[in-house]
Order: structure tokens, then C-alpha cells, then sequence
């Protein structure tokens, strides 16, 4: 079988005394979305943050599209096909959806060392930027200051963002995180339609959400993954049950 | 156009038209007060740069304004009055002194880089008065204006008022094209959002130091024509009290807007010479006026004006 598209190996991350990932072992091949579910607390936003680059791991090893890249920066990560939304919405809350979406296209257009033309006026980042966001419904949108948009309008634009930067591999920190069920519902429809055209990491609470989307989970207990299976292996997993779904359902 | 845009446009005029009028009702102390006022507009333009669209705040922006002023100085002190190359070498220097202090300040945060920026600054300070030759502590005068041979006689006090306006309308012109091109939104972006600006892909680091270094350039500029409009330079130009003058024209101003800076240095010298005429303990009145506009006008005197961050 091919080498997967994302190869984690024995990850470690400690604050203080808390072991937030222990030894964590994860692959996601090209093509697939793969959720990762867990308890609160569980580790899973410390793991996004580091195979984004956000954070750095103690110990272990992360291999993307065959490199290394355990110690690359963010930036660095981004230019290689890694894109991360946020658990808690991280836009540009004083420009446009449109400029917010145009940045990231820009970010992956060369440098930005260009000091007298209005970026606002470069069709060669615009248009991108508005597909983009006509993509994710935020079409008729482009032009409302990011920070007057509503809840779910800020995560979808959240997700465009990522998306603006081409990327290889998404890593979606709960995107349906505060949304209300129809808006949560859109935007489980919308990342049905990214599944098997992008790679996806979705972490997530929503276990519809998780279950409609997911082709493997991975579940997350206390830093460790505790089982890797399809939903329905999972579903039916008894120690996960004990662990994790017991508990909510 | 917003309303802001307009009113710019309309003090820019005035200023045009000070000169003859100044003449007419025999009133040069006006044309004198206009030209300082429009020196420092500059300097709290370069600021609003990084200060106001880039987030950083340095606490030591009058270390240029001291390092243009001494370009001059020392020349002048050695008989070189040749103006182009006085004005050249005040710019390249502060920006090469920006470059070394940004280098370093940027790559901390917060307290740190106002701390840092402040030590830069405080060392040039120091530095000013133990240059015993050229003054130290007393500063020292200058015989001449800066010569431009072929072009223009800034000892004309109407015609340096005039090269004064031209190039603050110019810096003007320049940062505002800076800030909406490619590289302005970068740095707008990073002060707007750190980790956002990374995960997307940029590494604002380069982006940073590059608008710091065009700060410090464009200050280097107010510092030459400040030289030139004292005829005197002194090591109170790199003082924290100068920098700290700089940072609340750009407040009071309006951070991140064209009009802010100039309407910041308007105010805040206006200010201090009706208040200076009343009384000698004006600071006692300026001091809560400075902490009222600060929190009841957070935008700034432009930030009363409608129009958006970056439009006037």
C-alpha cells in the first residue's frame, strides 16, 4: 500500500505535569476523512496545534506527503499543503470576508513584497477568493466586515480560509463548534461535499456529524488513541464505549 | 470619497494657502509654527506605519527623528552643506539603525518590544550627549540651511515651507499606497491576527521588519528637515519624552488612517503653544486632555470623522 499522506509517529506533548499527547500514533491516507473524537480534555486540540505547526512536540515524529516536518514552522507547514481551522473562530474581524479570503490566497501567490499596487484591485487574487466563497454559501457575503457576520457565517469563513490555500490536508478543529442544528446541518452538508475530493482531519464533538462524514475514527482518551476503525467498528468498539461513548449516550 | 477624505483635503489646502496669508497679515510666526507642525506630521506618519497598521508600538520612534537631525548636523559641522547628500545619508542611516534595532526588537512581543525600542532609543540619547564635539549635552547650532544647488533655496523661509508640505504630502501619498498593497495587508494581517497570519502561510517577521525600516527611512526625513527648520540639533530630539510626543500625535490622530497622524500632530502642537501662552504649568492641563481623547475618542480625532480604516 502507498505511504499515507499524514504518518505520526510516537507524538509526545506535556504541560507540566499533564501528558496531553502520549504516544500517539496516527495515519491518514490521501483521499480520506478521518475523525478524531475524544472526551474534552482529551488532547485533541493540542494535536491539531501540533501537526499545524502551532505547537511543538517534546518527543516523536510527523511525516507529511513523504518529509519530515516535526520541526517546521507554521508558514512553513501551510506552503506544503497543511491547513488548520480553529476551534475558536480566528478571522480577520475588521476586513471583509473577501479580504480575509483573498490573504490566504495571496499568502500562497509568491512573496508579498509588493509595495504600490492596491491588493484590493488584483483580480488575480479576488476571483479565487470569491469562488471560494461562493463555494461555501458565503457568496452574497464578500463585502460585510468579518466581525458583523453571524456565528456560522464566521466558521464558514473559518473553513474558506483554509480552503483559499490549496490545501493537501484539512485540519478541521470542530467546525460545527456553537453552531445552531440548521446552521450545523449546512455545514455538514457542505463538508459532504469536500469528502474524497480533500484529505480531511475532523475533530468533532457533534457525533452526527462525525458519523455522516467520517470514513475512519480515530478516538482519543487522556493523549492516547485508544481505537482506529471505521464508524461502525468504532460504534461498536467496547472499550471505546466504556471510554467515550458510554458516557454520552 | 468619505467625509474624512474630504476634510483632509480641505486641511491640506488651507496649508497650501498659509504662506501668502501669512504675509499678508505680517504674521511669519504662523508660517514657522505650520512648518514645525508638518515636520512632526511626517514623523507621526512614519510612526502611524507601524504603530498604527502594523501593531508595533515603539517607544523609541524618536531615535530617526535624532539620527536625521545629527546627518545633517554633523556634515554642516565639517562644511559639507550639500544638501542631497546631507538628506541621502540621513535617510540610509536611519534606516540601517532601524534595521539593526527592528532585527532585534521584533522578534519579541508586547512589553518587550516597548521596552526594547525605549533602550535602543535611550542608548542614542546617551550616545548624543557624550558627542562632546558636537555639543554634547548643549547641542549645537547650525550656521546654514542644507544647500540645494539647481533646485531650490531652503533658506527662503516660504520656499522651505513649501518643500516641507510637498514632501509630507508625498510620505502621505507613499504610506497610503504602502498599506493597501500586497505588503501593507500583510502587515495589517499579522498585527490583526498572529496565528491566523501564520497558518495561513506567511511568516510576518521579514514583513515586519521591512515596514520598520521604512518607518525609520521616512523619520530619518522628518529629522533632516528638523535640523534645517531649528537650525540647531540637540540630543532632546531622541529623548523618550519626543517619542512619546510622536506616539500620542498617532493616537490622538487616529491610528491606521492617512488623516490621523497629521491631525494628531495638529492638535497636540496647537495645544501645547495656546496652553504654553497661558500658563507655565501648562502640562498639568494637557495631561488629562491626552487621557480623555484616549478613552472617549478610541479612534482618534479621525475616528469622529466616517470612513473606513484605511480610505482617508
Amino acid at each position: 500500500m502507498a505511504e499515507p499522506l499524514l504518518e505520526v509517529r510516537g507524538l509526545r506533548k506535556a504541560f507540566g505535569a499533564l501528558q496531553a499527547t502520549d504516544g500517539v500514533d496516527l495515519d491518514v491516507r490521501e483521499g480520506e476523512t478521518h475523525a478524531v473524537i475524544g472526551p474534552n480534555g482529551a488532547g485533541k486540540t493540542t494535536l491539531i496545534s501540533q501537526l499545524s505547526g502551532m505547537l511543538h512536540p517534546d518527543s516523536g515524529r510527523i511525516r507529511f506527503a513523504g518529509e519530515d516536518i516535526t520541526r517546521l514552522p507554521a508558514p512553513a507547514r501551510s506552503m506544503r499543503g497543511l491547513a488548520r481551522s480553529f476551534q475558536i473562530t480566528s478571522i480577520y474581524k475588521e476586513f471583509s470576508a473577501l479580504d480575509n479570503v483573498a490573504l490566504s490566497v495571496q499568502a500562497h501567490a509568491g512573496h508579498s513584497f509588493r509595495f504600490w499596487r492596491p491588493a484590493r484591485r488584483e483580480e488575480a487574487l479576488r476571483a479565487p477568493a470569491r469562488k471560494i466563497l461562493d463555494e461555501v454559501g458565503l457568496g452574497a457575503r464578500a463585502e460585510i466586515i468579518a466581525a458583523n457576520l453571524a456565528h456560522g457565517e464566521q466558521r464558514q469563513l473559518e473553513i474558506a480560509m483554509a480552503l483559499a490555500t490549496s490545501p493537501r490536508l484539512l485540519l478541521l478543529d470542530e467546525p460545527v463548534a456553537g453552531m445552531g442544528t440548521e446552521e450545523s446541518q449546512r455545514m455538514v452538508q457542505f463538508l459532504g461535499t469536500l469528502k474524497g475530493r480533500r484529505t480531511m482531519i475532523l475533530v468533532e464533538h457533534d457525533m452526527d456529524a462525525v458519523f455522516s462524514l467520517a470514513d475512519r475514527i480515530s478516538v482519543l482518551v487522556y493523549g492516547r488513541i485508544i481505537a482506529t476503525g471505521a464508524p461502525q467498528e468504532i460504534r461498536t468498539n467496547p472499550e471505546v464505549r466504556a471510554a467515550y461513548l458510554g458516557e454520552e449516550s | 470619497m468619505s467625509r474624512r477624505t474630504i476634510i483632509l483635503g480641505i486641511v491640506l489646502l488651507v496649508l497650501a494657502a498659509v504662506p501668502p496669508i501669512a504675509a499678508a497679515l505680517n504674521q511669519p510666526f504662523y508660517l514657522d509654527l505650520l512648518r514645525r507642525i508638518m515636520i512632526l506630521s511626517i514623523a507621526a506618519v512614519s510612526l502611524n506605519l507601524i504603530l498604527g497598521y502594523g501593531g508595533m508600538v515603539s517607544f523609541g520612534h524618536a531615535a530617526y527623528l535624532g539620527i536625521g537631525a545629527y546627518s545633517v548636523g554633523i556634515f554642516m559641522f565639517y562644511g559639507v552643506t550639500n544638501g542631497y547628500l546631507q538628506w541621502l545619508v540621513a535617510i540610509a542611516a536611519s534606516a540601517l539603525v532601524a534595521l539593526v534595532i527592528g532585527a532585534i526588537s521584533i522578534r519579541a512581543s508586547g512589553i518587550y518590544f516597548i521596552m526594547i525600542t525605549l533602550a535602543f532609543t535611550q542608548m542614542l540619547y546617551y550616545l548624543g550627549l557624550s558627542l562632546e564635539e558636537y555639543g554634547g549635552d548643549d547641542g549645537m547650532r547650525l550656521a546654514e540651511k542644507s544647500q540645494f544647488p539647481g533646485l531650490v533655496d531652503i533658506g527662503d523661509p516660504t520656499v522651505f515651507y513649501y518643500v516641507v508640505f510637498c514632501l509630507l504630502v508625498a510620505c502621505m501619498w507613499i504610506t497610503h499606497r504602502i498599506v493597501n498593497s500586497r505588503f501593507g495587508m500583510v502587515i495589517r494581517a499579522a498585527k490583526s491576527n498572529d496565528a491566523r497570519t501564520r497558518a495561513i502561510g506567511f511568516s510576518p517577521y521579514p514583513y515586519r521588519l521591512a515596514a520598520f525600516v521604512i518607518a525609520g527611512a521616512m523619520c530619518g526625513l522628518a529629522g533632516a528637515l528638523y535640523a534645517n527648520h531649528l537650525a540647531y540639533i540637540t540630543p532632546n530630539l531622541t529623548s523618550w519624552q519626543q517619542s512619546g510626543d510622536l506616539m500620542f500625535m498617532v493616537i490622538m490622530g487616529g491610528m491606521s488612517t492617512t488623516a490621523g497622524p497629521l491631525f494628531g500632530a495638529f492638535a497636540l502642537l496647537i495645544l501645547e503653544d495656546v496652553l504654553s501662552s497661558l500658563t507655565q504649568h501648562w502640562q498639568i492641563i494637557l495631561g488629562p486632555i491626552l487621557v480623555l481623547v484616549v478613552l472617549f475618542a478610541k479612534r482618534g480625532l479621525a475616528g469622529l470623522l466616517p470612513g473606513k480604516e484605511d480610505d482617508g
